[in-house]
């Protein structure tokens, strides 16, 4: 049976202006990521693998070319409706965790779906929190927390809204190879369990190497 | 609506963190002082404004007093008592009193209960006795008489002398009234007595001479509301005098203290609103990863916007009850501090004060965090991976507009008049302007230096020149904050002065009339024995003015009420060589030598202004019969309140010599013994001796209090000026603390980064110093002589006290602040980011 595309990219260019005159960053990039599928985006610094990803999750606005996210084209709506759209069907992980400091683990947990309304959002955030191995860690701050227990709720609370893409960038950038080798584990344990699909955007080929797919880029375009 | 929901339940998890963090107390803190300065100024203001009014009316013994030469009755009675006002009658009258054969022509002042209804009746038990406070009036059958008349009669208390038909029994010696200051023209001695006995003297016949009039008093607004229906049902002949018109000078001074409390308070609230702005500024910047992740989360505009106005109202409404409530307590400490400045029927404090106060902090909100908060808005959610990206700039309109709405909006409220909020508005701006350009110039200038120093130095000097946007915003801040303080501080300090140098301790306090011109120089002599320092003598004459360059005065038209009392009334006419030192020429000039003789007179400038006179005015004047044709070469400015004698109008020495005339003068005299009065008033019987004590006292306490309350306001303003500089050095904290991590790591010593960190300080708090100073000199010379009327005094020293202070206390200030940041182990703040 073939699977449904959940993320869709056609001639996808994004330009910048610089002191040395117009950037392209992205550089007509096409692709298809069907729902499960777990894809890396590899490259060297500077390849325009960040921009690609924030274009494909919303955040950021193509110069020219379309992204289809769960069939909705992005180009199409406005900055609120497209948060609205990741709201309920993105997840993000970043390199930095950037967890809000001033609310606790299961707080921070709960903000996706508090934003989006759900009643039981203390309940589903326990859960997912004693998931991750974190449920004696609930009440406490980001600030208490070691580097891979941050990177723990922060996995949670992108997979506690059951997205339909999940976004990485750099997951295990800011951890030891021991724990990022944990965090690694419980992102594709989640990924799986969730049927989320994963983009994740990494430096690290053994990380790499374990998703269905590896995409290389290099100077903004899309190799082989 | 959920993700708003979420928004605000984020934003009030995050209020004691933020708190934590320092920038919601410094905005708590801004909006608290704002608060308290704008409540617990208007109450006070307000309360000071009626005491002024309330000491003032002393002088009318009421707060309107309508006179007539005929009888008013109580017509009026029944409509004042429709506005809750008190009211009493004085009918004054001059007849001979007698004891015995000694007789006396005396000024029978004839009262009804209640008078007077504004300040009190001193009376002692026996002549030249100790003064204590009167309750009520003489009873029926009974009087007080001055000591002068008691001495000219040799009676005594207890004894009984003789008004017109009725014999009346001497209960207490009349010391002094409230409303006898109001002019020379009681030259003879007085007497009190109840209306009740009025027709037993029959001391009124028809076609006797007597001036009646109708005291009221109450509540203000009520007193205005009368004043209007009274001025257009009272008949041709009546004629009305409040406050302002008896005592112009103790209005100005009123006017003039609240003014600068209003001004002060002014300032102070502008100061916190610059303090909002920076702290604002430094929320949004610390709040851009908070706004791009939510956004990044699926959080909107609206959301993002909503934790920040969650925080900002919590804020805004704890702020405004605590500013609310230390207002009212200051204000409360000051009154007590007043004492008995503040007497009765003030109205107990309402809720308006504390709804204003909201609506303050909210406006200043609105103006001054708000248009920043709105950029946070606008953050791309991008920043998550970009954290360079932030967000779009604000248009003009949006960035400046809120806050100059506001600014007006406050200026129009505190002064309550559009042309002055317009003034202040416009030249706010043009500071701002011209700050922004000079630090702009300053900061360019401090980095070209840099390579010519040493570390720490450079360090500091490059510090300034990297951060060169927070830099300005830091000087042009603080430069607005040393400015509103050193005007203040300038004003202030011109406003105590002019009004200490009006009243000096060796101000003239007697005052004596009729004096015979061949007794002149042995009345000085005997006062001078006695170690009296004559202030200054003059002649006088009374005449009346029947023209105006030919035309006759009567029935002409005048500008005021004060223009037709000038026409229509005797005046007192006087001459001199010299103009006496308070007096000033507004135009024309005074008589020379080579004028003595001719036919000029000097003409006071309230006189101009109200008769609408001119230089070369030919005024034409009715002297004992005789007419005199005079031309207008001078106008003066008098200054009524130095005690010594002043005239309206002053004739060129030599042109009325020949008119027969008294004289007059004034003196500061302190009787070595009780009985040197007496003496004085045995030997020169004619001469009327007025004791000014109680009044000089009165407007020094007047003045002492306006003083004291003065201190009291700019407290706040000072205040205020602290909180600008705890958010100006919040505003960089954290890059400071980054930065001396980053040198620290690198080698350098904490005596380097902390030199570096207190050279840029002490550049900004001299740069903001120097032009404060700039500021604060032109700002002083339009607020001074358009706004309090006072003479403009240049300051060379604040230049170098601006400079030096702004350096110093931004040192100090910024030392403190930072020092823990500066200290703290690199690791820590490294790790933290």
């Amino acid at each position: 049976m073939e699977r449904k595309i959940v993320l869709k990219a056609h001639d996808l260019t994004r330009k910048v202006s610089s002191p040395e005159g117009e950037l392209t960053i992205v550089d007509a990039v096409s692709l298809q990521i069907a729902a499960g599928e777990s894809v890396a985006l590899v490259g060297a610094s500077g390849a325009g693998k960040s921009t690609l990803l924030a274009m494909l999750a919303g955040l950021d606005l193509p110069t020219s070319g379309q992204v289809w996210l769960d069939g909705r084209e992005l180009s199409a709506l406005g900055e609120d409706a497209r948060a609205r759209l990741r709201a309920d069907r993105v997840g993000f992980v970043f390199q930095a965790f950037h967890l809000v400091p001033s609310l606790t683990a299961l707080e921070n947990v709960m903000l996706p779906l508090e934003l989006t309304g759900r009643a039981d959002a203390r309940d589903t955030a326990r859960a997912i929190l004693t998931r991750v191995g974190l449920d004696g860690r609930a009440g406490h701050y980001p600030r208490q927390l070691s580097g891979g227990e941050q990177q723990r709720v922060a996995l949670a609370r992108a997979s506690v809204t059951r997205p339909a893409v999940l976004f990485a960038d750099e997951p295990t950038g800011n951890l030891d190879t021991a724990t990022g080798e944990s965090i690694c584990q419980l992102l594709f344990d989640l990924n799986r369990e969730f049927h989320t699909t994963l983009v994740l955007v990494t430096h690290d080929t053994h990380l790499a190497a374990r998703c269905g797919r590896i995409l290389t880029m290099s100077a903004g375009r899309l190799l082989g | 609506m959920t993700d708003k929901r979420a928004a605000v339940l984020l934003g009030l998890r995050s209020l004691a963190r933020e708190w934590r963090s320092g920038d919601l107390a410094v905005l708590f803190l801004a909006l608290f002082v704002a608060v308290a300065a704008l409540t617990g100024v208007g109450f006070l203001v307000d309360r000071i404004d009626r005491a002024m009014q309330l000491t003032a009316s002393e002088v009318l013994g009421a707060d309107l007093r309508l006179s007539s030469p005929t009888a008013i009755g109580d017509r009026y009675e029944a409509e004042a008592a429709k506005h809750a006002l008190r009211h009493a009658r004085v009918t004054s009258t001059l007849s001979v009193v007698l004891r015995g054969d000694a007789t006396q022509l005396t000024n029978v002042q004839v009262v009804t209960a209640g008078y007077p209804l504004r300040g009190t009746v001193r009376v002692a038990d026996r002549a030249f006795g100790a003064p204590m406070p009167a309750s009520g009036v003489p009873a029926a059958g009974e009087v007080w008489p001055d000591s002068r008349l008691l001495s000219a009669l040799g009676a005594q208390v207890g004894d009984v002398i003789t008004v017109g038909a009725a014999p009346l029994r001497v209960a207490r010696v009349l010391i002094s009234r409230p409303d006898q200051g109001s002019g020379f023209v009681d030259l003879a001695p007085s007497l009190l007595m109840n209306e009740a006995d009025l027709a037993a003297t029959q001391l009124i016949q028809p076609g006797s001479r007597a001036q009646y009039a109708a005291l009221f008093a109450g509540n203000r607004g009520d007193v205005q509301v009368f004043a209007r229906w009274l001025e257009s049902h009272k008949a041709v002949a009546e004629r009305l005098r409040d406050i302002a018109e008896a005592s112009p000078e103790v209005g100005r001074a009123t006017a003039r203290a609240t003014r600068f409390l209003s001004m002060a308070s002014l300032a102070g609230v502008l100061l916190c609103a610059v303090a909002i702005a920076m702290t604002a500024r430094r929320y949004v910047q610390r709040h851009l990863d908070l706004a791009a992740l939510l956004k990044t989360l699926g959080g909107t505009r609206a959301s993002v916007l909503c934790v920040c106005l969650t925080q900002l109202i919590c804020i805004a409404v704890v702020a405004t009850v605590a500013g609310s409530a230390a207002g009212f307590l200051a204000q409360l400490a000051l009154l007590s501090v007043l004492g008995d400045l503040i007497t009765t029927e003030l109205p107990s404090p309402g809720l308006m004060p504390l709804l204003l106060g909201f609506a303050a902090a909210l406006l200043l909100l609105i103006g001054f965090a708000l248009p920043p908060m709105l950029r946070l808005a606008r953050v791309p959610a991008m920043r998550v991976l970009r954290r360079d990206i932030g967000p779009p700039p604000l248009g003009a309109m949006l960035a400046f507009g809120p806050a100059l709405a506001a600014v007006a909006l406050l200026v129009v409220k505190v002064t309550g008049d559009t042309g002055t909020a317009l003034g202040f508005v416009i030249g706010l701006g043009i500071a701002t302007l011209a700050l922004t350009l000079m630090a702009l110039a300053l900061v360019a200038a401090v980095a070209r230096l840099r390579g010519r120093l040493g570390v720490a130095w450079r360090y500091g000097a490059a510090n300034l020149a990297r951060r060169r946007a927070e830099s300005v915003v830091q000087i042009v801040a603080l430069g607005l904050g040393l400015s509103a303080l050193l005007l203040l501080t300038i004003l202030r300090g011109n406003l105590i002065d002019d009004w200490r140098a009006r009243l000096p301790q060796d101000a003239p306090n007697y005052f004596f009339v009729n004096i015979a011109p061949q007794d002149r120089a042995d009345f000085r002599a005997m006062i001078e024995a006695d170690g009296g320092r004559v202030a200054r003598m003059l002649p006088m004459i009374r005449g009346r003015m029947v023209s105006i360059n030919g035309q006759p005065v009567a029935g002409r038209h005048f500008a005021d009420r004060r223009g037709e009392a000038f026409a229509n009334r005797e005046q007192n006419l006087t001459w001199a060589a010299d103009i006496g030192t308070d007096n000033r020429i507004t135009s024309g000039h005074w008589f020379t030598s080579a004028e003595a003789g001719q036919p000029l007179i000097s003409v006071a400038k309230d006189m101009q202004d109200s008769m609408q006179l001119k230089l070369g005015d030919r005024l034409g004047f009715d002297i004992a019969g005789e007419t005199i044709d005079v031309v207008i070469s001078s106008f003066r400015e008098v200054h009524w309140d130095s005690m010594q004698p002043n005239f309206f109008l002053m004739f060129a020495p030599g042109l009325l010599d020949r008119a027969t005339g008294t004289w007059m003068g004034s003196a500061n005299y302190r009787p070595t013994n009780t009985t040197a009065i007496a003496t004085l008033v045995r030997r020169f019987p004619s001469v009327s001796i007025f004791d000014m004590d109680d009044l000089l006292s009165q407007v020094r306490s007047i003045i002492d209090k306006a003083v004291l309350a003065v201190q009291g306001v700019f407290i706040f303003t000072l205040l205020a000026g602290v909180v600008v500089l705890l958010a100006a050095v919040q505003v960089t904290r954290d890059e400071r603390r980054y930065e001396s991590a980053m040198l620290r790591t690198l080698g350098a010593t904490r005596r380097t980064v902390i030199g570096g960190v207190l050279l840029e300080f002490l550049l900004i708090g001299a740069l903001a110093g120097i032009m404060a100073a700039a500021a604060a000199s032109t700002g002083s010379y339009f607020v001074s002589t358009r706004l309090l009327d006072l003479p403009f005094r240049p300051e060379p020293l604040l230049w170098l006290g601006g400079a030096l202070g702004g350096a110093a206390l931004v040192c100090i200030a910024g030392y403190l602040a930072t020092r823990s940041a500066l200290l703290q182990p690199p690791m820590a703040t490294l790790r933290q980011g």
